[in-house]
C-alpha cells in the first residue's frame, strides 16, 4: 500500500469514505507506484483479467442456455449453436477464450520464471498464482464435458480414472466421483455445478494474488528492489492502464481472429458427435493446454507413478521460489540460468507436442527424456546454477543504467528483444 | 497553454475518434449479450397454433395454448351475443363494441387471451357476477365479451390476431 493518506475532497466522498474506505483503494490503484522500465510482457496480468471477466460473463450467458442432463446436453449445446440469438459467438468466445486463457497464462507464468518473479519476497503471489493456474486446469477439464460429446465422455472418463491408481481406496473415489458406475448424468450435473463455481473461486484468488502483489510491488525486467515512490516509479494510471490496454487490443485481435475464422481449430471435431458409453474415439487427446501434463502421464509405464509424476510437475512449482538459489532475480544478469530457462521453454513445448501424439516408438522415447528434464530442471538445474553461476554485476537502480549508458544496458535490451 | 486555450488540436481530434470508436465498438460487442435473452427463432417458430373448433357446441368453450398462455375459444349462444351487445359503452371502464372483438359474421366464436389484464392470472370461465369470467386471483369479473367490469384489471382482455383457416379451423398467431 502505498503511505500517503488519501481524503476525498467532497463532504460526502469523505462521509463513505470513513465508514468503506472504497475512494482509498481507488486512489491507491491509480497512484499504485509502477517500475518505469515494465515491458510488454507484464500486460499479460491485465489480459488475464480481462480473460476471467470474459469467462465469467459468457459462462453465465451460456448457463442460461444450457441444460446439464446426459439426454439433453448436447442438443442443448446444439440449440445455442444454431437457435440462440448470437449463441454461436458466445459460445465460440467461451471455448476459444479458454484456450486464449491458458495461452496468456504460461506467457504469464515463464515471464515470472524468466524475470524471478517468483523470489523473495514475492513467493506469496506466486503460490497464489499457481493454486489459481490448478483451479483453471479444473474448470476447463470440467468445461470441456460439458457439451457431452465423444471427447467430453472419454475425456472424463480418462481423468476420473487417475483416481482409480490410489492403492485401496482408489476405486471408492472414483465412484464418488462419477456418482454412478461410469461417468453418467450424475457425473454432468456435479461437474457443471463446479464449473461453475471454480471462476469465483479464482476471481477471489485474483484479488489475494493482486493484493500480495501491490505489498512488495512489482518486479521489473532489471529484477533490482526500488523504492517506491521514486524516480523509477510512474503511477499506475495512466501509465501502465493504457500500456495494458494497448497491449490487449493486440490480444483480442488474436482472439478475434481465432472466434472468427478459425473456432474449431483448437478443438476436437469427435466433440460434435454425442457422447456414447459403447465407443470410444480412436485417438483421445485433451485440449493442447493440459498436453505437456497429459505427455508426463503416459510416460510412465505404471499407472500409479504416471499419477504421481503427473501430479508432482505441478506441485513442484509451489515450491520453485526455494528450490532456486540465486539471490539474482532477473536472467537479464543470469547468463547459465538464461540458457537453462529457454531448454526448458523448448522442453515444455516438446511435451506438449508428444502428448498429442501417439505413446509409441520414439514419442515415448522422446517424451520420457522430456519428463526427466523437466524434473532435473527444477530438482537439480535451479539449485546448482544457482550456487555455480557467476552473475552480471546489477545495476545500482533502474534509472542508473538509462542515465548513464553502462555495459549493462545493451546487454538487457538484446536479451529483451529475444524473449 | 493558455495563449491557444480555444484551439482545437491534434490530440483533442484523436481523443474524440479514439472514445467514439471504443464507444460504438463496446456498444457492438454488448448487444449479441442483451439480444441473447430475446425469443430465439426456435421459440418464433412455435408462435402459431392451429385449432379445430368442429366439436364445440354453442354455450362450450375449450382453452388451448399459445406461446405458453392460454387462449380461450368460446362459442357463444345467441342469447350471450345479444347480451353482450346490449351494454351500453357508458358502463364499461374500457369502452369497446362486442362486433369489434369478434370476426364479421362469426359473432359467435371470441377468441381471447385467457389471461387477466391485472397481473396475468387465467380467469375462471363462467363465474363472477357478469357470467363471463372470474379472476380468483385479485376479483376481477369479466363479461361475455371479455371485458372487464368489475375489479383492478385495467383493460378488456385481449384479443390475439386469429384467422378463420375454414369453417372448422382456427389459426391463432
Amino acid at each position: 500500500m502505498s503511505e500517503h493518506e488519501y481524503q476525498p475532497k467532497s463532504k460526502v466522498g469523505k462521509w463513505f469514505n470513513d465508514r468503506l474506505p472504497l475512494l482509498s483503494l481507488a486512489s491507491h490503484l491509480t497512484d499504485y507506484p509502477t517500475p518505469k522500465n515494465l515491458n510488454y510482457w507484464w500486460t499479460f496480468g491485465g489480459i488475464l483479467t480481462f480473460c476471467l471477466v470474459t469467462q465469467i460473463i459468457t459462462g453465465i450467458v451460456l448457463a442460461m442456455h444450457y441444460v446439464a442432463h446426459a439426454d439433453l446436453a448436447f442438443s442443448s449445446v446444439e440449440h445455442i449453436m444454431r437457435d440462440v440469438n448470437y449463441g454461436w459467438l458466445i459460445r465460440y468466445i467461451h471455448s476459444n477464450g479458454a484456450s486464449m486463457f491458458f495461452l496468456a497464462v504460461y506467457i504469464h507464468i515463464f515471464r515470472s520464471l524468466f524475470y524471478g518473479s517468483y523470489k523473495s519476497p514475492r513467493e506469496v503471489i506466486w503460490i497464489i498464482g499457481i493454486l489459481i493456474y490448478l483451479l483453471m486446469m479444473a474448470a476447463a477439464f470440467m468445461g470441456y464435458v460439458l457439451p457431452w460429446g465423444q471427447m467430453s465422455f472419454w475425456g472424463a472418463t480418462v481423468i476420473t480414472n487417475l483416481f482409480s491408481a490410489i492403492p485401496l481406496v482408489g476405486e471408492s473415489i472414483t465412484t464418488w466421483l462419477w456418482g454412478a458406475y461410469s461417468v453418467d448424468n450424475p457425473t454432468l450435473n456435479r461437474f457443471f455445478s463446479l464449473h461453475y463455481l471454480i471462476p469465483f473461486l479464482i476471481l477471489g484468488l485474483v484479488v489475494l494474488h493482486i493484493w500480495a502483489l501491490h505489498v512488495p510491488g512489482n518486479n521489473n525486467p532489471v529484477g533490482i528492489d526500488i523504492k517506491k515512490p521514486s524516480k523509477d516509479t510512474v503511477p499506475f494510471h495512466p501509465y501502465i492502464t493504457i500500456k495494458d490496454l494497448f497491449a490487449l487490443l493486440m490480444f483480442m485481435i488474436i482472439f478475434s481472429g481465432f472466434v472468427f475464422f478459425a473456432p474449431n481449430v483448437l478443438g476436437h471435431s469427435d466433440n460434435y458427435i454425442p457422447a456414447n458409453p459403447m465407443v470410444t474415439p480412436a485417438h483421445i487427446v485433451p485440449e493442447w493446454y493440459l498436453l505437456p501434463f497429459y505427455a508426463i502421464l503416459r510416460s510412465v509405464p505404471d499407472k500409479l507413478g504416471g499419477v504421481i509424476l503427473m501430479f508432482s510437475a505441478i506441485f513442484i512449482l509451489l515450491i520453485l521460489p526455494w528450490l532456486d538459489t540465486s539471490k539474482v532475480r532477473s536472467s537479464v544478469f543470469r547468463p547459465i540460468y538464461r540458457q537453462f530457462f529457454w531448454i526448458l521453454v523448448i522442453d515444455v513445448l516438446l511435451l506438449g507436442y508428444m502428448g498429442a501424439m501417439p505413446a509409441e516408438g520414439i514419442y515415448l522415447l522422446l517424451t520420457r527424456v522430456g519428463t526427466i528434464y523437466y524434473f532435473l530442471h527444477f530438482l537439480v538445474v535451479l539449485p546448482v546454477v544457482g550456487y555455480l553461476e557467476k552473475t552480471d554485476p546489477l545495476p545500482v537502480s533502474i534509472s542508473d543504467p538509462i542515465m548513464t549508458g553502462g555495459a549493462n544496458v545493451s546487454f538487457a535490451k538484446r536479451n529483451d528483444k529475444n524473449i | 497553454m493558455p495563449e491557444k486555450k480555444e484551439k482545437t488540436t491534434r490530440r483533442d481530434f484523436l481523443y474524440t475518434a479514439s472514445f467514439t470508436v471504443g464507444a460504438v465498438g463496446l456498444g457492438a460487442t454488448i448487444w449479441p449479450f442483451i439480444d441473447q435473452m430475446n425469443p430465439d427463432k426456435s421459440v418464433q417458430a412455435l408462435a402459431t397454433t392451429e385449432v379445430d373448433i368442429s366439436n364445440i357446441k354453442p354455450g362450450k368453450s375449450i382453452t388451448v395454448l399459445w406461446r405458453g398462455k392460454p387462449v380461450f375459444l368460446k362459442r357463444r349462444t345467441q342469447d350471450e351475443i345479444a347480451e353482450a351487445r346490449a351494454v351500453s359503452l357508458e358502463e364499461l371502464k374500457d369502452p369497446q363494441k362486442d362486433e369489434d372483438r369478434v370476426k364479421d359474421g362469426k359473432d359467435e366464436w371470441l377468441v381471447m387471451l385467457g389471461v387477466c389484464t391485472h397481473l396475468g392470472c387465467v380467469p375462471l370461465a363462467d363465474k363472477g357476477d357478469y357470467k363471463g369470467w372470474f379472476c380468483p386471483c385479485h376479483g376481477s369479473h369479466y363479461d361475455v365479451s371479455g371485458r372487464i367490469r368489475k375489479g383492478p384489471a385495467p383493460v378488456n382482455m385481449e384479443i390475439p390476431k386469429y384467422e378463420f383457416v375454414d369453417n372448422n379451423t382456427i389459426k391463432i398467431g
